[in-house]
């Protein structure tokens, strides 16, 4: 009770910092010293100090289980493990935006701490930026969504959390995402700040890559975080869906991505400048967009914690007010006083990264499209269509075989100029990929050309970036690690797609089902019990030809609050292949509906985003010279 | 020239979508599963809320009258917003309510009851929450119409407002 007050009142002044910053920001802004006036760090620390405790009160709360907290009643149950009744907090929408609040303001204080050498107009502007975003945040919790609304009568016990939520991979996944997500806010403030004060250089590049890397890294990890989760605990025996709520986590993703590669240019050859400012704008648009149509209820899924309207109508306000802000800061004041634009010679490393750029803004259209266009449809004509995976597949796989081609060559060429050279090695290394790939997919598919062209390529990016590792002296490790990590993502996802294999089922105990080269034993089943759910446990044998034994056990959960039954898959993974098994009850019968999957090389997949972020990493920690 | 198409281009598109998400937000975007197979209302024994006598399911549904069975708790936020349109539901007389006390305590209940009014013609007890089950309930509030057949017709999942009980009203005539 003590902690809600605590929670509330250091919201409002965290809120009111923020208009004493702007004051004191905006005075300091013209003054003729050349120093941040210290007095801005101290207040952002205190802000970020009332945010922290304002989080940490709602934690205390769902720690014990206070139901007069409305937000703790509604997501919480006493007999909730510790571990969930603490990830709850963020679990839902009135704490997840705190959560947001609290990496905002962390970002920012971490933003002037660490921006010691850059010019202090710039760094007043980025704050005065940042601070449009904390103030509209906080607006948007006090009024629409605040964590701290009284309940009374008091409730005896809460509502409890939704149980496919109920998972350590999810309950790391939002502050992850949100890491990746807000980071991206620092870039847009930080870019418009720039563009105001003419700022975009080298120099600027340099600094502003490590806050790139740093956001990408999260997203890149949230977004794996989140497959994860969907994979184990959905049980549909995939990892990604196109569904319209981790597309709005890919997009900021694909235009963070064409971002970093922009600024690695811009540190180089201070050009492609609208390219940085647009994409940093964009990054953060979609971040918002994202939340925007997460929490506004006009997606339907998983995510969709509230439906409330004027929740809704608050983002998207604001979500315009700051497009329409970022826009004419670019607009009025960004030159494009770069000649050298357009002067990019045809065979350079720029060349390929602006032409990948359009490979991923072209990725990006149509993610957004397939994302917008059911909810346009609807509005427009009533009509409700959902965009599947194969639109997607087409429209995105065909192009991703020049992209593969351009990510091997790209890091091969020189800046500025290049020389065609007799570089057998990468001859003979496509070769070898063309061969490998129609040798191994000869008797897999009836779409030969297209997938050995895939393949090929994908082949291609891994043995060349391989090579690297294996001949030179690993000058640029962080982009060779990320890239063979994509080549390893693509490969591992063609494999998985073209290998594995399904079966779908009624068995009952002591059953036996050939599938393939396999026999599935369905040997008994148990109860059990745990202090959240009861649970039905099935003991199952996976035999192969040469006898050796895996065994499964799936689960039926029946949890207690909410009440609500989930169906636990179970899956053995080894390097080669994950073998899935998942049932269902059927009804008034003692028939179980189980569905086997084996699918290749699924754990390859987490590892190569891993390799991704790794990359990122060193990127982080190495310093150019 | 060329910055100022662009400025128009852009301030088109961000119009049209603007229009576009602000009206997909009035839209209703709640899901309730298709209750399109009758289903037979569940046989089971339950406690009076106000008798503390057993009673059996033949015996609540015995008039040949519709019936609406309502989920409903002291402690749910939500079912104090739809408390006024179960009053104006009890209006009418081709309907009858049944209130189903979910894991609540009594005195709770009926102060519940005495301040906002009771619109039941029965409450049942249900104190660990089984019997809301056996209809089929996710959560409270719940509410489900069921006719002369003794057939679930319909289901609401969360409060009802003004246009289910319409729905209720025009199902009932």
């Amino acid at each position: 009770m003590f902690a809600n007050q605590i929670g509330y009142y250091s919201l409002i002044l965290g809120l009111l910092f923020s208009f004493l910053l702007c004051t004191i920001a905006i005075q300091d802004f013209n003054k003729v010293n050349k120093k941040l006036n210290a007095n801005i760090i101290i207040l952002t620390f205190l802000q970020l100090t009332f945010v922290i405790v304002s989080f940490f009160s709602l934690i205390l709360s769902f720690i014990n289980s206070d139901f007069s907290n409305e937000t703790v009643f509604n997501n919480s149950h006493t007999t909730k493990p510790l571990f969930y009744k603490i990830s709850g907090t963020w679990g839902n929408h009135e704490g997840s935006l705190l959560l947001w609040l609290l990496v905002l303001t962390l970002f920012i204080f971490l933003f002037l701490l660490k921006s010691n050498s850059q010019p202090k107009k710039y760094r007043i502007l980025t704050l005065l930026f940042q601070q449009i975003i904390i103030i509209g945040f906080f607006l948007f919790v006090l009024t629409t969504s605040n964590p701290f609304n009284y309940l009374f009568p008091i409730p005896k016990e809460g509502l409890g959390l939704n149980p496919i939520l109920q998972d350590p991979a999810l309950a790391i996944h939002p502050p992850i995402l949100y890491l990746g997500y807000v980071g991206a806010s620092i870039i847009f403030s930080a870019s418009l700040a720039a563009v105001a004060q003419n700022y975009i250089s080298k120099e600027w590049a340099q600094h502003i890559k490590k806050w790139v890397l740093i956001s990408w890294i999260f997203l890149s990890l949230g977004i794996m975080l989140g497959s994860i989760w969907a994979y184990y605990e959905l049980g549909w025996g995939g990892f990604w869906f196109w569904d319209p709520v981790e597309n709005v986590s890919l997009m900021p993703w694909l235009s963070l991505t064409a971002l970093l590669h922009c600024i690695a240019v811009l540190e180089r050859r201070a050009t492609l400048t609208s390219w940085v400012v647009v994409l940093s704008i964009t990054t953060f648009t979609l971040s918002m967009c994202g939340t925007f149509l997460v929490r506004s209820g006009l997606l339907n899924s998983v995510h969709t914690f509230a439906n409330d309207p004027a929740r809704g109508i608050f983002i998207l306000i604001f979500l315009f007010v700051l497009i329409i802000l970022s826009l004419g800061v670019f607009f009025i004041f960004h030159k494009d006083n770069n000649g050298n634009q357009n002067n990019f010679f045809w065979l350079s490393r720029e060349t390929s990264i602006l032409i990948n750029n359009w490979f991923m803004m072209y990725f990006l259209s149509v993610v957004l499209i397939g994302t917008v266009y059911p909810i346009f449809l609807d509005v427009i004509s009533s009509e409700k269509i959902s965009v599947g995976p194969p639109f997607y597949h087409k429209l995105i796989a065909p192009f991703l075989i020049p992209f593969l081609l351009f990510m091997a060559l790209g890091p091969r060429l020189k800046w500025i100029k290049s020389k065609i050279e007799k570089k057998y090695s990468i001859i003979i290394i496509f070769i070898i990929s063309i061969i490998l790939t129609f040798f191994i997919i000869k008797n897999l598919t009836t779409n030969i050309l297209f997938y050995t062209l895939l393949l090929s390529a994908a082949f291609f990016l891994f043995f060349t970036t391989l090579k690297e590792f294996l001949t030179k002296k690993l000058n640029n490790s962080s982009q060779t690690i990320a890239h063979f990590g994509f080549s390893l993502l693509i490969l591992s996802i063609l494999f998985n797609g073209i290998l594995s294999s399904e079966v779908i089922t009624n068995m009952k105990i002591g059953e036996k089902f050939k599938f393939g080269k396999e026999e599935i034993f369905f040997k008994k089943i148990e109860e059990r019990r745990e202090s959240n759910f009861n649970s039905i446990v099935a003991f199952f044998e996976i035999k192969d030809l040469e006898g050796n034994v895996v065994e499964l056990e799936p689960e039926i959960r029946v949890y207690n609050q909410p009440l609500m039954v989930t169906s636990e898959a179970d899956i053995k993974t080894t390097l080669l292949e994950d073998k899935f098994i998942v049932m269902n009850l059927v009804k008034g019968n003692e028939y179980f509906n189980v569905r086997y999957q084996s699918k290749p090389f699924m754990v390859w997949i987490w590892i190569s985003v891993f390799l991704l972020g790794l990359g990122g990493t060193i990127g982080l920690f190495k310093t150019r010279t | 020239m060329k910055k100022n198409i662009t400025i128009l281009i852009t301030g088109v598109v961000l119009s049209f979508c603007f229009i576009i998400l602000y009206k997909g937000l009035n839209n209703p975007n709640t899901y309730v599963p298709k209750t399109s197979i009758k289903k037979d209302i569940p046989i089971f024994n339950a406690v009076d809320f106000f008798s503390r006598k057993t009673v059996s399911s033949d015996e609540i549904f015995k008039d040949n009258t519709y019936y609406i069975v309502n989920i409903w708790a002291s402690w749910c936020v939500p079912c104090r917003v739809e408390h006024p349109l179960l009053m104006q539901l009890n209006e009418n007389h081709s309907v009858k309510l049944i209130g189903l006390n979910y894991r609540d305590s009594f005195n709770n209940a009926k102060k519940f009851i005495d301040e906002f009014g009771n619109p039941y013609s029965r409450i049942l007890i249900d104190k660990d929450g089984t019997l809301g089950v056996e209809f089929g309930a996710f959560g409270v509030p719940e509410t489900f119409l069921i006719d002369r057949n003794k057939k679930i017709i319909k289901k609401f999942i969360g409060p009802i407002d003004q246009e289910a009980v319409n729905k209720i009203k025009l199902m009932i005539k």
